[in-house]
């Protein structure tokens, strides 16, 4: 198997550990997490899948990370409201925001 | 019952897993080569580095929507009720004071360096805009908040720079070569140097301010 | 101007109106307006350029496939940026009147931009363009769902966005496919290419899931009742008539284009889901005790409908393409009109008990006729544009020979009427209580200008299918 398929590969079993995770999860963290890491896994299938020889899907990729980025953050402020200003001190509480 | 779905669930997605594993190292044999279409154009891009090519020329449009996409998280952010800021943040240590001092100024240096390298080899906005933003959260973080005046008073001015600029140029392209985002090859590399500043200013500020969310900043009620 | 310019500028011109809500002070009210009755002024030259080619096409940048970006519009485009932009101005209207101050610069801001990403996903060529207009459609309305709302809000959005990221990156995933295996991302290019290439079944998989998901079909319509219920009116009517639509347009493009509606087991499944969905989430909206969770499940229950139609597009032809467009035509208006009717009544009332809703319709009558009105349409009862969409739906199930379809397209039907009664006997029965407040007439108007519409459409059947065209 050559590099490329085999961070292909790596990328699709990626995929499904965070797909594991997001419906396993409870805390909403966690499950923004495994959101987080399913995105990077097709981003890396999008890029080995084409090869290192084509520039368009590093550009479309670049795009693909902002816009998760834009999510996360977003995301992110969601939870915080949920979780409460109560809860703010101690974030490792392990409180379920949801 | 909860062991039992579990394991079905494993089992589903080890399939699954399978499923992919197998579509994505199947032998291909593209119709279309896009490496040589860009190499092609890439003279008439303006810009030297394929990958900026991409973005903000061929692909252009994609670019300014996603600039949109960060306006919106960003609108999405602000119009939730401030939170009260985090309370006990505590003083700052002076290593970090010291730290923000050094690497302040060459944040801010490499990232210019990052926007003007993009052109010819990987850099650009995006990567610029980043570290910007990365130094605006360091000063942040190491008390050095004065500009924080500025952002409160211009937030929607500094964010929406980048999309307004890029929208402007859309526009007048429309307008003037009757194609959107059709960039005369001439004036190729000094449009996409515009947008690309305006654009990192108003990436950096936009990080910035996700990171504070509403805590910080009061937004003036009109 | 040549026709071609007028897909950009169906773009720009809401994101520039979006950013200036964003930035303005003060005016959001005018702007909000100005910029979505503007919009419907392009949507309607759009369709006027449509009459006479047929097609529209602009190259983004004026680079070729598969280097640049296409921007295409054909007839289903057309009908879909023509409603869209329809509904607009008339929740810009009830907006300016809901929300003041802050919300209403945010309100503003945002709904543009969404209207931005809605004509563009409308007008996308190109697959990856098409997953950023997806996430700027889904951003757009998490935060929208979001906006000022209570915990209750706020955590109906956090699920929609985990729900729409996850549908966005399934289909981005299958878009990777297609591209390692074509090295292009133009649906011209690709059409009719799909079930041939290698990974091309794994993809169209992935892609389908993720707009399903994204669709809030039913069975994976758990995110959609909470965050649609939860959000304030103009934002539901914009949620429920609009936001769920875009996925399933793109679901039907790419299966007829891509894979030339291949795969008879693909129908099966669709129209099995469709129909479970109908039967079940109609079902909910009977039992539900709530007005706005009703109304939510009524749209799942809508969309059920709606894939009932997709799914039989490539066996019924013209039929069932008609059906699935004067469904969600009839939807959006009646949808939209309901979510605002039911709005009034839960403002003047306090809250959204249908036990509670007592005789509102002395104190606002307009929007008590809404409710009847988008009733009529989403029974399907004639001469309503729901029923010309059923009724084109019932002739492509016997064309096809599925009369099990048949009998689901009925009881779907009946139960419809069971749960419209239900809100109507609310509103109109019980006692009276004089000592609500009195609402702005303009959000009255708004949401019965809107049912009204979607009985009115009705009428408008034959020049919608002409404007339609064909299968593509």
């Amino acid at each position: 198997m050559t590099g490329q398929a085999c961070y292909a590969v790596l990328g699709a079993l990626l995929f499904c550990l965070s797909f594991h995770a997001l419906i396993i999860a409870v805390h909403p963290l966690r499950r923004l997490l495994a959101v987080n890491v399913m995105g990077s896994s097709v981003f890396l299938v999008f890029i080995a899948g084409a090869g290192p020889r084509d520039p368009l899907p590093q550009a479309l990729v670049i795009t693909g990370i902002v816009v998760a980025v834009a999510a996360t953050a977003l995301g992110l402020n969601l939870l915080l409201r949920l979780a409460g200003p109560a809860e703010d001190d101690r974030p490792s509480a392990g409180q379920d925001g949801s | 019952m909860k062991r039992l779905g579990h394991a079905v669930l494993g089992l589903l997605l080890l399939m699954l897993a399978g499923v992919l594993a197998w579509a994505v190292s199947l032998p291909v044999a593209p119709g279309q080569d896009v490496p040589a279409h860009i190499a092609g154009s890439l003279a008439d891009s303006g810009v030297s580095h394929p990958v900026t090519a991409v973005l903000l020329n061929f692909r252009g449009y994609d670019t300014l929507l996603e600039l949109v996409v960060l306006l919106v998280a960003l609108a999405g952010v602000r119009c939730l009720a401030p939170l009260p800021p985090p309370s006990g943040g505590g003083a700052v240590g002076g290593v970090l004071r010291e730290l923000a001092a050094l690497l302040l100024p060459v944040l801010v240096l490499v990232a210019l360096y990052l926007l003007w390298a993009g052109a010819t080899r990987p850099g650009g906005a995006f990567q610029g805009g980043a570290l910007l933003g990365a130094a605006g959260i360091l000063a942040l973080l190491a008390g050095r908040d004065r500009f924080l005046a500025v952002l409160e008073q211009r937030l929607w001015l500094l964010a929406g720079l980048g999309v307004g600029v890029f929208l402007a140029v859309a526009a007048g392209t429309l307008v003037w070569g009757g194609t959107l985002l059709g960039l005369p090859p001439e004036q190729a590399g000094i449009l996409i140097l515009v947008i690309e500043s305006f654009a990192l200013l108003s990436i950096a500020v936009t990080l910035v301010a996700l990171f504070l969310g509403t805590g910080e900043l009061e937004d003036r009620d009109p | 101007m040549s026709a071609s310019s007028l897909l950009p500028l169906l773009v720009l011109w809401p994101l520039a109106g979006g950013l200036l809500g964003l930035l303005l002070p003060r005016g959001a009210g005018p702007l909000l307006l100005g910029v979505s009755t503007g919009n419907l002024a392009l949507a309607v030259a759009l369709v006027d350029a449509l009459a006479g080619a047929g097609k529209v096409a602009h190259s983004v940048g004026g680079w070729s496939t598969p280097l640049g970006i296409a921007l295409r519009a054909d007839g289903l485009s057309a009908v879909l940026i023509l409603v869209a932009g329809a509904v607009a101005p008339l929740l810009a209207l009830y907006a300016s009147a809901a929300y003041a101050g802050r919300e209403l610069r945010y309100f503003a801001g945002l709904f543009l931009l969404f209207l931005g990403a809605l004509n563009g996903l409308f007008i996308a060529g190109d697959l990856f363009n098409l997953y950023v207009t997806l996430e700027l459609l889904g951003l757009s309305a998490v935060a929208l769902a979001a906006l000022g709302g209570g915990a209750a809000a706020l955590a109906a959005s956090l699920r929609y966005l985990l729900a729409t990221i996850t549908g966005s990156l399934a289909y981005l995933l299958g878009v990777a496919l297609l591209y390692r295996a074509t090295g292009t991302l133009d649906l011209l290019q690709l059409s009719g290419q799909g079930p041939a290439l290698p990974g091309g079944a794994v993809a169209f998989a992935l892609m389908v899931a993720g707009l399903l998901l994204k669709a809030a079909v039913f069975p994976l319509h758990f995110w959609l009742p909470p965050a649609h219920a939860n959000a304030s009116p103009p934002v539901s009517a914009a949620l429920s008539a609009l936001a769920v639509k875009a996925p399933l347009y793109l679901l039907l493009r790419l299966w007829l284009s891509t894979y030339d509606g291949a795969w008879p087991l693909v129908a099966e499944l669709l129209a099995a889901i469709g129909a479970a969905g109908v039967l079940w989430c109609s079902l909910q909206a009977v039992l539900q005790r709530r007005a706005k969770l009703l109304v939510a499940y009524s749209t799942v229950a809508q969309l059920g409908y709606l894939l009932l139609a997709l799914a039989l597009v490539p066996a019924a032809g013209a039929a069932a393409y008609g059906a699935f467009t004067l469904l969600l035509v009839s939807h959006v208006l009646a949808k939209a009109g309901l979510f605002l009717a039911v709005g009034n009544l839960a403002r003047r009332a306090g809250h959204d008990r249908l036990d509670g809703f007592e005789r509102v319709v002395q104190h606002l009558p307009l929007s008590a006729s809404a409710i009847a009105l988008a009733g009529v349409s989403l029974m399907g009862m004639p001469p309503s544009g729901g029923f010309n969409g059923k009724w084109l739906l019932l002739q492509a199930a016997i064309a096809t020979g599925d009369w099990w379809l048949v009998a689901v397209i009925l009881v779907g039907g009946l139960l419809a009427a069971v749960y419209i009664f239900k809100l109507i006997e609310h509103t109109f029965g019980g006692s009276d209580r004089p000592d609500a407040t009195a609402l702005p007439r303009r959000m009255e108007w708004a949401a019965l200008t809107l049912a009204a519409s979607a009985v009115g459409v009705g009428f408008l059947g034959q020049p919608l299918l002409r404007l339609l065209g064909g299968v593509p």
